[in-house]
């Protein structure tokens, strides 16, 4: 079975670098706040640039308390604003 | 100069449109091909013994068209919409997004002048020649780079699931092909494997059902975990789920592969542990298919109404049915009665056109409008009736292949008191003939759902209000 000796080194490999992939990941704080991560995908598709802040730097509870018709209303604003800025 | 459009739009929508456009032109060629060789297999002689139009030469045809070219160009327009939404930047690079575009097409394109020309490796659903494997290659590098480039960059700190589902599916496509495909060539036209014999078998279902694990599985929950919850308007059931989905699926899929060659010349404890890890995979797959369906609850009346969502959570069940079916198929003694018969064919089919079928179309419906300014499809009507047509198409196929498939596995272990089989394998093939009708009428209404689905594309394209659109789009959209 000259084909598993390249097939079982191969996956053995994989699950190691899988293995540090779910590290980085755990550490690198990918899933401090998942409650709020899966309703982050909910909020308006929001250019660059009018991103808050807080996502950028990690979690923060906050965000969760403010009703979101709210929030998308602040961005859209924002919005509105840059806008406003950018014509003549 | 307009003044009034934004110095540089924000998302690259252009790459995202003309994959999208592409799976659909894609679905409808590769399932119009699966209709014409369900009928060869009622019909034979249909082609009228056309070397370039028959069965084992439009067989791959088909496979190839619908998996690489549907479901390869619905993952491209999926992936690179939300890695841009989910990390909030536009993508990493115009020119390498707009290279995969152009490349991926030109790969489908030579698919489709080879194959039936007779050109193939034999390789199932690896079949393309060397010089078209290296193209491949090219454009999944670059497709590789533009998705992680992207991710690199993001705005947003943490990684969405789907992006993480996406991710893998690239890098698992990338590592298989590449050991799956590696080949002496002799001419430009023709190559011999890297590997022999029962060695070749295994390194082929290593890739092959990988191939159905990352490509047709964790590129399509990708999709399942972003368009869902979109056109829902609800979070994931259980995030925390879902990142256990992801992550039990990945450390499990890899060794499923050898349940494709039970009582061959493998070793038998290479196909136990085929068989074993095939078992473990119901249990992640349960979990992502029921966290998926009961992101709707509290909210199941809008399965009522909305024809985008019944798409995408029939799929679901789908998933839900196939992934029940496959570890049961890959125990050795069920798949001594269901090997080589039609029930693995309907096996596939409930998965594909189910499961990875219904979960693009879904995720299309919601796409393309967006995608050209519009606020829904040009008939939301027409949704419902394709989304009814091609369930009915579905279970049509996936009924008659099941009844065909045990009666085929009955008649041929049935055996006389003394020794001998009872059924020549022509009686089974005569058999076989009704239900390859019901098939072939199944598959036909799936098409029709698919033609129903172009027409409804190109009026909601080039609807009403078509004006230029601008590659952003305010909270409102």
């Amino acid at each position: 079975m000259d084909s598993l000796y390249l097939l079982l080194p191969l996956s053995v490999l994989l699950v190691l670098g899988l293995i540090g992939v779910f590290a980085w990941a755990l550490h690198g704080g990918q899933f401090d706040d998942l409650e709020r991560e899966g309703l982050r995908v909910l909020e308006a598709d929001l250019p660059a640039g009018d991103t808050p802040s807080e996502w950028v730097h990690g979690p923060s509870a906050p965000m969760l308390d403010v009703p979101q018709a709210d929030v998308n209303e602040a961005f859209r604003e924002s919005i509105d604003e840059r806008e406003k800025r950018s014509s003549p | 100069m307009n003044d009034k459009l934004p110095a540089a739009p924000v998302y690259n929508d252009r790459v995202v449109r003309q994959f999208a456009l592409a799976a659909v032109l894609w679905g409808v060629v590769g399932m119009l091909v699966g209709v014409i060789i369900a009928a060869q297999l009622a019909w034979p002689d249909l082609t009228f013994g056309i070397p370039w139009l028959s069965y084992g030469r439009l067989r791959p045809l088909h496979t190839n068209a619908v998996i690489f070219a549907f479901g390869g160009c619905a993952l491209f327009a999926t992936s690179y919409h939300v890695v841009q939404r989910t990390c909030r930047v536009r993508i990493f690079s115009d020119a390498l997004a707009e290279f995969t575009f152009w490349g991926w097409q030109l790969v489908i394109v030579a698919a489709a002048v080879t194959l039936p020309l007779g050109y193939t490796t034999a390789k199932e659903y690896a079949e393309l020649e060397w010089p078209i494997d290296i193209l491949i290659t090219l454009v999944w590098v670059a497709y590789a780079l533009v998705f992680f480039g992207t991710i690199g960059i993001r705005k947003v700190r943490h990684i969405y699931v789907a992006n993480w589902f996406f991710g893998a599916f690239i890098l698992a496509v990338a590592l298989l092909h590449v050991v799956n495909s590696a080949a002496l060539p002799v001419s430009l036209t023709k190559s011999y494997s890297a590997y022999a014999g029962v060695q070749d078998a295994m390194v082929q279902w290593w890739y092959g059902h990988n191939a159905v694990g990352f490509f047709l599985t964790a590129g399509f929950l990708g999709m399942m975990y972003y368009f869902i919850p979109k056109q829902a308007e609800r979070p994931v059931y259980s995030y925390r789920l879902s990142i256990v989905h992801f992550w039990a699926l990945i450390f499990t899929y890899m060794w499923a592969g050898p349940h494709h060659l039970h009582y061959t010349a493998l070793p038998d404890w290479a196909q136990s542990v085929g068989m074993v890890f095939s078992l473990v995979l119901l249990a992640p797959s349960w979990g992502g298919m029921i966290n998926g369906v009961m992101t709707l609850s509290g909210a199941w009346h809008k399965l009522r109404d909305d024809p985008i969502l019944k798409f995408l959570i029939v799929s679901l069940s789908f998933y839900g049915m196939s992934t029940f079916e496959g570890p049961m198929m890959s125990i050795k003694t069920v798949n001594a009665l269901s090997h080589y018969t039609d029930w693995t064919i309907g096996h596939v089919h409930s998965g594909a056109l189910g499961w990875v079928g219904f979960i693009s179309m879904g995720s299309l419906y919601y796409l393309i409008p967006r995608l050209f300014g519009r606020t829904q499809m040009h008939s939301v009507r027409a949704i419902e009736l394709h989304f009814w047509i091609a369930t009915i198409g579905v279970v049509l196929y996936i009924a008659a292949m099941w009844i065909a498939g045990v009666m085929q596995g009955l008649m041929w272990r049935a055996i006389n008191p003394d020794g001998t089989l009872v059924y020549s394998f022509v009686e089974s093939v005569k058999a076989t003939y009704p239900f390859y009708v019901v098939r072939l009428l199944g598959g036909l209404l799936y098409l029709s759902g698919m033609l129903l689905m172009a027409w409804n594309v190109v009026m909601t394209v080039r609807g009403p209000g078509s004006a230029p659109v601008v590659q952003r789009r305010t909270a409102a959209a």
